[in-house]
């Protein structure tokens, strides 16, 4: 479970994805705010410029891989029944990979 | 899996309560944590009043006034009474320091005082503090070296290179800070904590060492290093006022620089 490199690469990648979704975060809820979108047919053609598609695409990866290394650490904090945590690490990235992948076909699905 | 109670047997209950004989003005009340090995008693909290006119300013004054005048039973780890030796550090108004450092007056009110938090109680105020030590070994704290000094010579070092572990050398290993941090309450026998990493970024720090390779390897470690959550208890208990959250900071900084 755990690889002689595994500290530092988590480590490292955690605080790329944070810092990747500071701009993508802010983008986003500011198109939400700013846009007046008010109905689904605006929604869609939002979804249908390929910067908004992209975006979202990217913010759906970075949201679902940072959501899963931080629950990552929580689980290693504080579960110490060996067996239950790799149960619910294998479960979290698992679940993360599922949501990520349904996120993205969702948007790609409007976007094409 | 998680405990959210304490067991039973480790439930503090009320003790024994030593009220001050004689006429004083100037009295403080002393609440000790009191456990002994010996007998198969729930922990209790003990209370002496004492005469601060005739006492001495820091904690440990009290304590070892208490200790000679009202309750000889009173255990407790001290040697030399300047915060040089690190011996008395235990949890005093809620936070971890030493005791000859902490003067009364700063304590408004009744003066609690614990053992360290989340250790094994040896007796009363004393901490078993070997798997600690087990730990600091682990990180060869001594120097290390291939190469030999100029025949006759020590290792030289500038003024530069020394002022790098100016903030490090001067730890005196109370472990305050490993025992205030949560990481370490939750994971002590896989994290290392504040206080071992301290000294192994003091050797890292070190230019007279020249292992410095192998040192950061064996600390790049999902649970030996990087369990510490910049949580800052270690910073903010230390009782010599060092910084182990920021030597900790360097020692990530430069297994990001390794790979």
């Amino acid at each position: 479970m755990q690889s002689k490199s595994h500290g530092v690469v988590h480590w490292k990648l955690q605080r790329i994805s944070a810092i990747a979704m500071i701009p993508l975060v802010i983008w986003f809820v500011s198109s939400l705010t700013f846009s007046l979108i008010n109905s689904y047919d605006q929604s869609v053609a939002w979804l249908q410029n390929p910067l908004n598609a992209t975006g979202l695409v990217l913010l759906f990866g970075t949201l679902y891989f940072h959501a899963a290394s931080g629950l990552q650490v929580v689980i290693e904090d504080y579960v110490h029944n060996e067996g239950l945590k790799i149960m619910s690490l294998i479960l979290i990235k698992l679940l993360s990979i599922l949501l990520g992948v349904l996120s993205i076909l969702c948007v790609l699905k409007i976007y094409l | 899996m998680a405990e959210f109670a304490l067991p039973k047997h480790s439930k503090i209950v009320k003790g024994i309560d030593y009220p001050i004989k004689s006429e004083a003005e100037n009295t403080k009340k002393i609440n000790v944590y009191r456990w002994s090995p010996d007998d198969d008693e729930n922990p209790r909290i003990d209370s002496y009043t004492i005469d601060l006119d005739q006492c001495g300013p820091m904690v440990l004054d009290a304590l070892i006034k208490i200790k000679q005048e009202i309750d000889s039973s009173l255990t407790f780890r001290r040697s030399c009474r300047e915060g040089i030796c690190g011996s008395c550090s235990m949890n005093i108004d809620g936070t971890n320091t030493l005791a000859c450092l902490k003067s009364i007056d700063d304590v408004k009110g009744d003066l609690n005082i614990y053992p360290l938090p989340h250790m094994e109680v040896i007796k009363d105020l004393v901490p078993d503090l070997s798997k600690a030590y087990e730990q600091l070994t682990s990180v060869k704290p001594w120097l290390q070296s291939k190469s030999d000094p100029e025949k006759g010579k020590s290792r030289k070092q500038s003024p530069k290179e020394r002022e790098k572990i100016d903030g490090l050398w001067e730890c005196v290993l109370c472990f305050s800070c490993s025992t205030s941090c949560p990481s370490y309450w939750w994971n002590g026998d896989k994290y290392l904590g504040p206080a071992v990493l301290l000294q192994a970024y003091r050797w890292i720090a070190d230019s007279r060492d020249e292992n410095t390779e192998q040192r950061l390897e064996e600390l790049e470690d999902s649970f030996k290093l990087y369990r510490c959550h910049t949580i800052m208890n270690c910073t903010k208990t230390c009782p010599k006022g060092l910084n182990p959250a920021k030597a900790i900071g360097e020692i990530k900084k430069l297994q990001l620089e390794r790979k």
